[in-house]
């Protein structure tokens, strides 16, 4: 069965050292007295301990409960007592200690109660996904990622592929549970398709594992003739020997063609992707009901006397494993938990088996020397030839060097795969992807920073913003009140001006006509006081006409908002000849004493018919008063029109001259 | 039991910058030995001097610098720049000459811009077109090539020549025997308003192709290059684009004026063609560093030296045209940047904040 495979850019040939391993058929091992069991095995956030110390658990018990989306769950791989949970060495890059339940075995392997699935095309997919959501699978070729958010993702998926590349020199952990459990591997591809329903099954075999593919090839087989209906068939596809084949990314390049997008996921392609122990782990999640307690790990290297491969109790200490291997343990020079192109030295042989420990490599000086010291970089350009995300690893060292991050980002080195093949071929000796490590780390500090400093300046704008609304509200106010106050100290003063005209008029005018003073007033002046009533309305209905006049005018010469004040001066025009009407009104009771004028109150009145007179005549004073100060209103509004102002001047000076000619005779009568 | 903690990647392929450096010397070979066979002894006086020279100032500067003599002297890259340098030096040039320009171009084009990897100029290149500038009749005064390892001269006179004296009576003492280059003769030449003609009639261009023993010497240094490409030291990148770049324009001159312009074929195999094409242009510090970078630095270093040799100053124009491009180098590597894996296209340009 061949299917066309693409390549993908540059790659390395490290030697394999895989035959160390490869002899002997999966074991087990005694059971460890203890087992440590880490929080945190997996990408995300660990998981929230539901036992205390002094507890008794069984074998498959929940430890530890995900937290969160991407988090996943904790089991007790034996049955035994919690003795401890407290920070012991793990494996980390940090070398930090990390929270772990510790579990002191009984040795009866007893297990709690499982529920195994007698035929999983009965239940529906949620069911399934919350069943190895429950289980506590993740990624077990190295990374970790919890498998149920790969599997429950949203987007359709056209592909599943198996990644049984295991591209990593040493590593036999995938191949030996290929050559021995094959049928079981296809089940669970089973599985996941029956729960993603893809259009296709790929498994993707580098060709140094020619046993693998056979067994594989022939399970799939078997798989296909024993359901006819079985949604879509498996097909095996042997790889070329390259590293790093089995990079996620690369796998999706030489299987399909497609590049996973910078940034993207591989659901983005419509394509998911799992390792061959991972889906071994979901087969026995959904099948037998077991969550992931256990894996297989590689144990090899040149110290260890029997190497090959072990089905080993999470939790199981590395020097357990070291003991039944015989490894000479007092010579190891490196320690590696994983490959030997990214796997991680281990500071201590009490670091127990987590889920993703596909490898456990006892090395002395000869297989791994210390590296020669750096050199400088002579920009040959062997890292960017066998760079698998094509980037320039030579640039990327400078600028990662020299924290010059702007530059080292615009060079990708976000896509960066920490895959080794650049520092693996560099003549110089230098540690690339350290430097690599450390521009990563230093791109997402100052991504925090950028973030951080980002939501100050935002919480300082608003600030600022805030302070200034306040200030302009503040303004406003003080404004009114201002203009307010204006109004009422030029009321105050007309009202003065009123009275001084008044009592100015008082000595040649036998009538009183000051709003306030309540003087007793003479019969002989009362006629005359009416006449001069008489002549004030219509002298104030004369300038009122000739205001308009000029208003019109105004109109005339193009302002638009003149309109309000135009229909404002025609008001007053007509309160003005309103007025001139209850003067006359008054006029044919001129013998009746007039008493002296009393706006507000007019308790003391003679006569109720001059009274009202007078009371008119006021009132339309009053009256002509409030339209002028309409008017001026309106001209604040538009304090632009000239014309305006010189109107309301001239309105203002009538109403003046009104009443400072209050006592002059009457000119003409108009009232038009 | 606590070990120690390394990253990733645990093993290293067995390969070092002191091997590239040796096989870089091992590919000059058949260059040497060609140079050796029509010019004499010189050349071997010429790499002796250089090579110690350049040992002498790289562990001068390295005490100064306070940094390990032995460690960096065992990178091999002062004797890389020592050898390249000499090979671009006339073989009777006299000591001072290689003295003078190895130790410019260790000191001043290598150390004072921070040593192996940080020099942004090829330092051989900086060294020759220093020599080239400041002795000009020294630096290109070549003897006529023999063809029998140097029998005629021999080698008490070709030290002699080398070592005589003072400078001043240099002039005087070659005149009798040396010659100019083909390139030199044929520039001369064509400014007296010859046409090329002349390239079958005169002794000196008496080769297969562009001139007697310089052809044999290009080929020489174009089957190192060979091996060069062959073993991975270098990619063919920029010396194809180099060779493209020269054959392009000289074709087109010589196709439109055949009289007054020399064919491809002779600047591919006439002056310091291939040794500049695979061993000089291909100095991986100072050149552009993608694979298209590479090419576009080699073609644009093939135009140049074009340009150069026929429409400029001096006979040939390799250091000058490295030099120029060096400049460029960095420019050239911001718009080439290959399509990283999962994007669209490549990034173009410099980096911008928060790109």
């Amino acid at each position: 069965m061949s299917r066309n495979t693409w390549k993908f850019h540059g790659g390395i040939h490290p030697p394999q050292n895989k035959q160390q391993s490869v002899s002997a058929s999966i074991r087990q091992l005694p059971l460890p007295d203890k087992l440590i069991l880490p929080l945190q095995q997996h990408i995300g956030a660990p998981g929230k301990v539901l036992v205390s110390v002094g507890d008794r658990v069984l074998k498959g018990q929940l430890l530890a409960q995900a937290k969160g989306f991407v988090s996943a769950n904790l089991h007790a791989p034996s049955s035994g007592t919690v003795i401890d949970i407290s920070d012991q060495p793990v494996q980390h890059p940090s070398g930090l200690p990390g929270k772990c339940i510790v579990i002191e075995t009984d040795g009866k392997e007893q297990w709690c109660e499982i529920h195994p699935i007698d035929d999983y095309r009965q239940m529906d997919a949620t069911q399934l996904l919350a069943t190895i959501n429950n289980a506590g699978i993740v990624g077990m070729g190295g990374a970790g990622f919890p498998s149920h958010v790969k599997i429950g993702t949203q987007q359709t998926i056209s592909t599943l592929i198996l990644n049984a590349v295991e591209c990593e020199p040493y590593i036999t952990s995938d191949d030996l549970l290929m050559r021995e459990r094959a049928a079981e591997i296809i089940e669970g591809l089973q599985i996941l398709a029956f729960i993603l329903n893809p259009k296709e099954i790929l498994v993707g075999i580098e060709d140094n594992k020619p046993e693998a593919i056979a067994a594989m090839r022939r399970a799939a087989q078997e798989s296909t003739e024993a359901n006819p209906g079985a949604p879509c068939a498996v097909t095996i596809v042997s790889v070329p020997t390259i590293y790093p084949s089995g990079g996620e990314k690369q796998i999706i390049q030489i299987l399909t063609g497609k590049e996973v997008p910078s940034g993207g996921l591989p659901s983005d392609l419509g394509i998911v992707c799992h390792n061959t122990g991972t889906v071994h782990a979901i087969r026995n999640a959904v099948i037998e009901g077991k969550p992931l307690i256990s894996r297989i790990t590689t144990m090899t290297g040149n110290l260890v006397t029997d190497p090959g491969n072990i089905e080993v109790l999470l939790g199981t200490p590395v020097s357990h494993l070291l003991q039944h291997t015989r490894t000479s343990a007092n010579q190891i020079h490196r320690l590696i938990m994983g490959g030997p192109m990214m796997g991680f030295s281990m500071r201590s042989t009490e670091i127990p088996i987590v889920k993703t420990s596909n490898c456990i490599i006892a090395a002395d000086d000869q297989e791994f020397p210390d590296a020669p010291p750096e050199q400088p970089c002579i920009r040959c350009g062997a890292c960017a030839e066998v760079c698998p995300a094509k980037l320039l690893p030579q640039q990327l060292f400078f600028y990662s060097k020299s924290k010059e991050i702007d530059k080292a980002k615009h060079y990708n080195l976000m896509d960066c795969i920490e895959c080794g093949a650049c520092s693996f071929v560099c003549p110089s000796q230098i540690p690339l992807v350290q430097y690599f490590r450390f521009g990563k780390g230093e791109v997402r500090k100052s991504k925090i920073e950028t973030d951080k400093s980002d939501r100050a300046r935002m919480r300082f704008e608003a600030h600022q913003e805030r302070l200034e609304k306040e200030a302009a509200a503040k303004e406003e106010k003080r404004q009114q009140r201002a203009a307010a106050n204006a109004l009422k100290k030029e009321k105050q003063a007309k009202a003065k001006l009123e009275k001084e005209a008044a009592e100015a008029a008082n000595p040649s005018t036998a009538a009183s006509t000051a709003q306030e003073s309540s003087n007793e007033p003479s019969n002989n002046d009362a006629d005359e006081a009416l006449e001069t009533l008489k002549s004030n309305a219509t002298k104030a209905s004369k300038r009122y006409q000739q205001a308009k006049k000029a208003l019109q005018m105004a109109e005339k010469n193009g302002a638009d908002n003149i309109d309000k004040l135009r229909e404002k001066i025609l008001q007053l025009e007509t309160k003005a000849s309103d007025a001139k009407k209850a003067l006359k009104e008054a006029l044919p009771s001129p013998a009746k004493k007039i008493p002296a004028k009393s706006d507000a109150t007019p308790n003391n009145t003679p006569k109720e018919t001059d009274t009202s007179a007078v009371i008119a005549a006021a009132t339309a004073r009053v009256k002509v008063k409030k339209a002028q100060n309409a008017l001026m209103a309106a001209e604040a509004s538009d304090a632009s029109q000239e014309v305006l102002e010189h109107l309301s001047t001239n309105l203002n000076t009538a109403r003046t001259e009104l009443e400072q000619h209050a006592p002059s005779e009457p000119t003409t009568g108009e009232a038009q | 039991m606590a070990f120690i903690s390394v990253t990733s990647p645990h093993s290293h392929r067995a390969n070092s910058t002191a091997g590239v450096m040796q096989q870089l010397l091992l590919a000059t070979l058949p260059g040497v030995l060609a140079l050796f066979w029509f010019f004499g002894w010189g050349i071997l006086v010429q790499i002796t001097l250089s090579v110690i020279t350049a040992v002498l100032c790289e562990a001068g500067i390295l005490y100064l610098r306070k940094k390990p003599i032995a460690f960096y002297l065992k990178d091999y890259s002062a004797v890389v720049t020592a050898v390249l340098l000499a090979l671009a030096i006339p073989p009777i040039a006299p000591w001072w000459i290689v003295v003078i320009g190895t130790s410019f171009a260790m000191v001043f084009a290598k150390h004072l811009y921070g040593g192996l990897g940080s020099n942004p100029f090829n330092p051989a290149m900086v060294g020759y077109a220093f020599l080239l500038i400041s002795f000009p009749l020294q630096m290109t005064t070549w003897l006529p090539s023999e063809g029998n390892f140097g029998a005629s001269t021999g080698v008490e006179n070709t030290l002699q020549l080398i070592f005589s004296s003072s400078p001043a009576d240099d002039a005087s003492n070659y005149d009798a025997f040396s010659g100019a280059t083909p390139l030199d003769e044929l520039k001369t030449q064509l400014d007296l308003d010859q046409s090329t003609d002349i390239l079958q009639q005169q002794d000196v261009f008496k080769g297969f192709i562009a001139g007697a023993g310089w052809d044999w010497v290009n080929v020489a240094f174009l089957i190192g290059g060979c091996f060069l490409i062959w073993r991975k030291i270098i990619s063919w990148h920029i010396p194809v684009g180099f060779l493209a770049g020269l054959g392009i324009l000289a074709a087109a001159f010589s196709l439109y004026q055949p009289a007054q312009y020399a064919s491809p074929l002779f600047h591919w195999f006439g002056g310091g063609c291939m040794l500049g094409a695979f061993f000089i242009a291909t100095d991986p510090v100072s050149a552009a560093t993608s694979d298209k970078g590479r090419f576009i630095y080699g073609f644009l270093i093939g135009l140049l030296i074009y340009i150069i040799r026929t429409f400029g100053g001096y006979p040939d124009a390799v250091a000058f045209a490295v030099l120029l491009l060096n400049l460029a180098a960095p420019t050239i590597d911001y718009y080439t940047q290959p399509r990283s894996y999962g994007h669209d296209k490549p990034n173009r340009g410099t980096a911008k904040k928060d790109s």
